[in-house]
């Protein structure tokens, strides 16, 4: 992909990042900080590209522990996340 | 027919987007729910088309997968509910290390082709690719090690106090100069054999800048810190993305390292302080020094008198700090909440926006005890009728209801707004010593002449109220 685009790409999200948490209640702000800590682990697909079968020992070895990493993030985090939200639902009912 | 790679990046822009409306689904209470999921659906997506890209060594992919869904899968559930925040700043390291790790396998996978083909690894690592690998190790390593040792203090395995020595802003300002100096000799020969050296160096410098670079901070403070760092694994994951060419990771790093500053920069604000000074200050670290000593005498109570007093008041508000969550006392005040309410007493529960190690910590607390949502209240909807309430109740809250913040000016945390808890007819203070608190500040709010303390754990000491009422 071009570079350019990249970081055409960067600065777009990076406002609709700022936009998107203008208004939040306190509340919110543990659930929020932690399921966006969960996305934070998207870096597990660079992790899955970099176990590539052209790549040496060494990067698969590292790309594998980015993976389990990554995962941990990933998983951990979406269902620590639910279970704060799962208390809030209880009470909003 | 669309081949493999228009898929993919078809699926990815269809993940980012689920990203975005998770993101802000998250923000708004009845949405939130939902808004995790869908992202987690993103997430999935997203991983399931990588995993259909050509040439993928599949027992590693699919081995390290399962192994690091099983240990997150297995934590997540095990965690208790007061231990959430460190879990999160645990959760948040190892995202660090893995765009760190991203940025170094790519590195390695280019430096070994060279071996075969001279001209690939120049061709392959451009400046720019070397500058974003500068980038994924330096910002993924501060990363790591902060997220670790933010995680050794809320754990309460390191010290919570802040830690400072002569000459340490000059120290972790040389190792800053150090990368930067280092990062530029990298990117301007990253094919040369001494680069792989320089950036060997880089990394242990990053690992180092992330301990030194929380160690000054306070306790306190630690919730600003734990969203700060997020917001950082957020720009590492980005820089994977500008590493490997990837925009799904572009695109999802970046909406959470901007979502994770402002965030930062709310919380910030909510303390009246600016981000660089929670991050440089040292807070807590010299406070006795430059606090003024408070004079006065403590007054203890036991449980049994205390219950008299609340037996006869007609309106109760509740302060819960981090202490409420140590002693895990959340059901048991939520019990004399309720207790109290029966005796026609109207009870609210304040809840200060940086109580507790993460912000909003306590209103997940109070959730998972069932509180009613409308008695929940916000500090700036307390303090105008503060005076009318004949009790409050501080349950391990220190900082917030720290009168200094209003009235010394040499308080380090002088400006921030607080709960005025000094104001109400009676106030109790439940505590666990007669130490300061976490952030090491003396408070005079306890030696007031309207203030009682009563010593113990917050959980038995609010059991054997709530057994007194019982018992009447």
């Amino acid at each position: 992909m071009e570079l350019i685009l990249l970081l055409f790409v960067f600065v777009l999200a990076a406002f609709l990042g700022f936009e998107l948490i203008a208004k939040v209640p306190s509340q919110l702000h543990t659930p929020l900080m932690s399921g966006s800590n969960a996305i934070s682990g998207i870096t597990v697909v660079g992790a899955i590209l970099a176990v590539n079968t052209s790549s040496s020992g060494l990067s698969a070895w590292l790309g594998f522990a980015a993976i389990v990493l990554a995962t941990i993030n990933v998983v951990g985090g979406y269902m620590v996340t639910d279970r704060m939200l799962a208390m809030f639902k209880k009470k909003v009912k | 027919m669309m081949d493999a790679s228009t898929i993919v990046n078809l699926s990815y822009i269809v993940a980012a987007i689920l990203f975005i409306f998770g993101i802000k689904m998250l923000g708004k209470a009845d949405t939130a729910k939902r808004g995790n999921l869908l992202s987690a659906v993103g997430m999935l997506l997203a991983v399931i088309v990588t995993l259909l890209s050509k040439g993928l060594s599949y027992p590693l992919v699919i081995g390290g997968l399962a192994m690091g869904g099983a240990v997150g899968f297995v934590t997540a559930k095990r965690v208790q509910m007061t231990g959430m925040p460190e879990l999160v700043a645990l959760f948040n390291g190892f995202g660090g290390l893995a765009s760190l790790l991203v940025g170094l396998a790519e590195y390695y996978r280019a430096k070994m082709s060279n071996n075969l083909l001279e001209s690939v690894l120049i061709e392959e690592l451009s400046s720019f690719t070397a500058t974003v690998i500068v980038l994924a190790i330096l910002i993924g390593g501060i990363t790591f090690t902060g997220s670790i040792y933010a995680w050794g203090k809320l754990s309460g395995k390191l010290g919570g106090r802040a830690l400072t020595f002569t000459g340490q802003k000059a120290f972790n300002a040389l190792l800053a100069l150090g990368i930067i100096a280092a990062g530029i000799l990298f990117s301007s020969s990253p094919a040369t054999e001494l680069a792989h050296a320089v950036l060997i160096t880089i990394l242990i410098l990053s690992l180092l800048l992330g301990i030194f670079a929380v160690m000054p901070i306070g306790g306190g403070d630690m919730p600003v810190v734990i969203s700060l760092l997020n917001s950082c694994s957020g720009l590492a994951a980005c820089a994977a993305g500008f590493v490997i060419n990837n925009n799904v990771l572009v695109v999802a790093g970046c909406l959470v390292g901007a979502s994770g500053l402002i965030l930062t920069v709310i919380m910030c604000k909510a303390m009246n302080r600016t981000l660089i000074n929670v991050l440089v200050s040292g807070f807590g670290a010299t406070t006795q020094a430059n606090g003024a000593k408070s004079t006065g005498e403590l007054k203890p109570i036991s449980p049994e008198d205390a219950y008299y007093i609340l037996e006869a008041a007609k309106s109760v508000i509740i302060i819960p700090g981090y202490g409420m969550a140590v002693a895990q006392a959340q059901h048991a005040v939520k019990e004399l909440g309720t207790l109290l309410e029966e005796n026609d007493c109207e009870v609210r529960f304040a809840i200060h926006p940086v109580a507790g190690r993460m912000p909003g910590h306590m209103n997940v607390l109070l959730a998972e005890a069932d509180v009613p949502y409308e008695q929940l209240a916000e500090m700036d909807d307390v303090n105008p009728m503060i005076e009318m309430v004949d009790v409050a109740i501080v349950i391990g809250a220190n900082d917030v209801v720290n009168p200094a913040a209003g009235n010394d000016e040499t308080s380090p945390i002088y400006g921030m707004p607080i709960i005025e808890a000094h104001k109400a007819k009676t106030t109790f203070c439940l505590k666990r010593g007669k130490g300061a608190g976490f952030s090491g500040l003396q408070n005079q709010l306890f030696t007031a002449p309207k203030t009682r303390m009563i010593y113990g754990d917050a959980k038995a000491t609010v059991t054997s109220m709530v057994a007194q009422f019982k018992e009447s």
